[in-house]
């Protein structure tokens, strides 16, 4: 298949989830969405189900969501409730809830008090540690996917057995590294995988079962990599924030010839940054991922006396040549906020120019988003 | 969580002139004592060479008490500052900062005090930190707020991480998972402080904690009695003592003294409200600190007294034994399913006897807000009282509107008499 016609087709199941999701359930799957952050996919995957991302949606007002929330909440949050009270997610088999920050713990509550109250579907609780590293850390951690996986199989009616975990884990590592590839070579090759065309790759993944979608990231990763080097004219940011997939809004990187170099983003690279340990105990392994998850605003930093974070972020835009940052504040996400004065400094020191654009899901005009980036575009031309 | 005592005048050319005050009972100036100590021990203990430590309202204080380690709250601070009107400035300095003005206004105030912004309000002056002692019961903000200040002055930070729990029960494996981070803390700490930690000590400080805690809880029941021999925001002034020195003999004491003083009352039908009592009424959340006196003008006005407050059993952490300690910590009031949190507050709505429940959406406290539409009905449906809610801040003056939160007590007053009326027949 040609480089066009994957993207597109990754591109078509980005934009449709609902069709996706009725697409696995008239297969006779069943299938789990899962809310972020660092719900232990593999799990689902290895009961046999689909493990269906829920990221919010560009593409719906806040409406009955309101009946449970006040306004100054995260947009994802808010509109992952309002999917599951309009019938968009009907058809989900049950709704995995992880809780680590300050919206998602009140929202695990609307959400189970929601389901049960309509009879729409199970809901999955799961609290992360924050002091993940220490032996008692790993412990709570696989006593809570513990009750992950007890829940997915009353579920799925099947025990999840330590072969099928194993399995779903290869699966999932090799997807991470097909994704981790694929934002390579979306940089070096940023003339063919525009902004907009990157962000419906790795969208998609949300969205599918991982091994088919490996299967195709493989193959598009196999055409990038024939092609001649790209010779960029243009400038090359590094994206940070919870999410940036509006088309909208990225297409405004490709009128002005902005490429994305690589990625600080909870939604794409920080998804798939660490991969599961494969050994004996597939459950101790799913726990050790997460320990070692890294440079998160959301994770605990036993080394908080210091700005790893901000540090890695400004490695992650010297060695991917990019020129700037921009940074998606999510409107309302206080890790997010809490962490921007320190990644400013960090930035500032380092002499990498940056903007802040404050955005959430409910946004359909971008003129000031527009104006910010040519701007911002203009500043990192001259710096080339 | 939110905590003030009434703080002695400094110069404040913001606040509003203020009526010569009664003088305090002597329950209430020992209460007072306990926290101005608390502030004197960290600037003696600064001046002396020793560490000071920041700690969250509910990190387990018995360790630090133990080791005899001076340990002041920057949520008492950042209260006392914000009632004392200079709240907004911090929370602007902390804006130019960088920090998003959507961010929790104690996690301002303190990171703009952090970073060495002074404040007027002198009885919440405090010496800069030698370490941080964090505890995200409250919320995952605290997390990252005690980073910042863990980075800003290059100290260690003692990290005792709550999960959040989605039953009333709490499972042996949070019990095990706290209980392994409090060894780790107690090592962390033994090194800060230089001397070892004395298990006989430990156990006095959990004594004294625990007759603080029942002392406490015997306080806040006075407002079952009808009509009441207190004023309910008077818990709100009394909280400071229970953040910031439940572990010593002192505040026991001090309670204690206090419930005898409400005793008394009760036998002369008296109390510290300055109207009568017409109804009674649950305020739900944070006060507004800044906002403290338009937040009572109408409950004066329309003969309401608040009689039920949340915090009576977020503070009250009685326990027996160190797992049970564990235990008592993870039952902070953000930190429980809702299940929990509406058992707690129908629980004193009931003992308090409560007409109705003003709600405040509180723009610092998302976890604290963010199930609160659920709760109302609840409200509304197991106790059927009226519910009314209104926007407000905990800390920053300009989240809060004075007429809308007028209108809205208005239109509760109006619900309990209609309800009165209904019931009356």
């Amino acid at each position: 298949m040609s480089i066009e016609s994957i993207i597109s087709e990754f591109a078509g199941i980005a934009a449709s989830p609902a069709k996706q999701l009725a697409n696995y359930k008239a297969e006779g799957k069943k299938v789990i969405g899962v809310l972020p952050y660092y719900a232990p996919e593999e799990l689902v995957y290895a009961a046999g189900m689909v493990p269906f991302g829920m990221w919010g949606t560009n593409d719906k007002g806040i409406s009955l969501s309101k009946e449970y929330c006040a306004t100054f909440y995260c947009t994802i949050a808010q509109l992952d409730l309002e999917m599951l009270l309009d019938g968009t997610m009907d058809q989900l088999d049950g709704v995995i809830t992880p809780t680590i920050c300050d919206t998602l713990r009140p929202m695990s509550q609307n959400i189970r008090v929601a389901m049960a109250k309509l009879k729409k579907m199970p809901t999955i609780f799961l609290a992360h540690p924050q002091n993940r590293k220490p032996a008692y850390g790993l412990k709570f951690c696989v006593d809570q996917y513990t009750n992950v996986k007890k829940a997915l199989e009353e579920i799925s009616g099947a025990p999840i057995t330590d072969d099928a975990l194993k399995n779903a884990i290869k699966v999932y590592n090799a997807s991470r590294a097909a994704r981790r590839d694929f934002v390579k070579l979306a940089n070096e090759h940023c003339d063919v995988v525009t902004p907009t065309k990157r962000s419906a790759v790795l969208k998609a993944s949300w969205f599918m079962l991982k091994d088919a979608y490996t299967e195709k990231l493989v193959a598009l990763n196999e055409e990038l990599k024939k092609l001649p080097d790209c010779d960029w004219k243009g400038t090359k940011v590094v994206t940070s924030g919870i999410i940036c997939d509006n088309p909208a809004l990225l297409k405004i990187f490709e009128d002005n010839n902005v490429a994305i170099a690589a990625d600080d983003i909870a939604h794409e690279s920080r998804a798939f940054r660490v991969d599961v340990p494969e050994c004996d105990d597939p459950m101790m392994a799913l726990a050790m991922q997460f320990a070692n998850q890294d440079y998160d605003v959301l994770l605990y930093d036993e080394h908080s006396s210091e700005n790893r974070r901000a540090e890695h972020v400004v490695d992650l835009v010297k060695e991917s040549g990019a020129q700037g940052l921009i940074v998606f504040m999510q409107q309302f996400c206080d890790p997010e906020e809490m962490e921007y004065p320190y990644l400013k400094k960090a930035l500032d020191a380092a002499q990498i120019p940056h903007i802040k654009l404050g955005i959430d899901q409910q946004m359909h005009d971008f003129g000031q988003a527009a104006t910010a980036i040519q701007a911002f575009a203009d500043v990192l031309s001259m710096q080339k | 969580m939110a905590e003030i005592e009434k703080t002695a005048p400094a110069a404040q050319p913001a606040a509003p002139a203020k009526k010569p005050k009664k003088p305090p009972t002597p329950g209430v100036a020992a209460l007072r004592k306990v926290v101005s100590d608390v502030y004197a021990a960290a600037w003696e203990a600064k001046k002396a060479g020793r560490p000071v430590g920041w700690s969250s309202s509910k990190f387990p204080c018995e360790i630090a008490e133990t080791l005899d380690l001076a340990v002041v709250y920057p949520e008492n601070q950042a209260a006392g500052i914000a009632a004392q009107h200079d709240g907004e400035r911090l929370c602007q300095a902390a804006e130019d900062m960088g920090y998003d003005a959507d961010i929790c206004g104690y996690a301002r105030i303190s990171l703009a005090y952090s970073a060495g912004v002074e404040t007027t309000n002198v009885s919440r002056q405090m010496p800069q930190p030698d370490f941080v002692l964090c505890c995200n019961n409250i919320c995952n903000c605290m997390t990252k707020w005690y980073e910042n200040i863990a980075r800003m002055h290059n100290i260690p930070l003692i990290m005792i991480d709550v999960p959040y729990n989605n039953t009333t029960h709490v499972d042996d494996t949070y019990v095990a998972y706290i209980r392994g981070q409090f060894d780790d803390a107690i090592k962390q700490l033994e090194h800060i402080a230089g001397k070892k930690f004395d298990e006989k000590k430990f156990e006095k400080v959990c004594g004294n904690a625990n007759r603080t805690a029942k002392a406490w809880l015997k306080v806040c029941n006075y407002l079952q009695y009808q009509p009441s021999p207190m004023s309910g925001f008077d818990l709100f002034n009394h909280m400071a003592d229970v953040v910031t020195a439940r572990g010593k003999v002192q505040t026991a004491e001090a309670f204690e003294l206090l419930a005898t003083e409400l005793e008394e009352n009760v036998k002369e039908g008296k109390s510290t409200l300055p109207f009568p009592e017409k109804y009674r009424i649950m305020f739900e959340g944070i006060p507004c600190w800044p906002e403290l006196r338009a937040l009572f003008k109408p409950l004066k006005t329309n003969g309401l007294n608040v009689t039920a407050v949340v915090y009576a059993p977020a503070f009250g952490f009685v326990y027996d034994g160190l797992d049970d300690l564990c235990r008592a910590y993870c039952k902070a009031p953000n930190s429980v399913c809702i299940e929990q949190g509406v058992d707690w507050r129908e629980g004193i709505c009931r003992e308090n006897k409560v007409d109705g429940v003003l709600v405040h959406y509180n723009r610092s406290c998302k976890p604290w807000s963010g199930y609160m539409p659920e709760m109302q009905r609840r409200f509304t449906e197991d106790l059927k009282v009226p519910c009314v809610a209104f926007d407000g801040d905990q800390a920053d003056p300009r989240n809060f509107n004075d007429a809308q939160y007028e209108t809205r007590v208005q239109g509760l007053v109006e619900a309990m008499e209609a309800n009165k009326a209904a019931k009356e027949g």
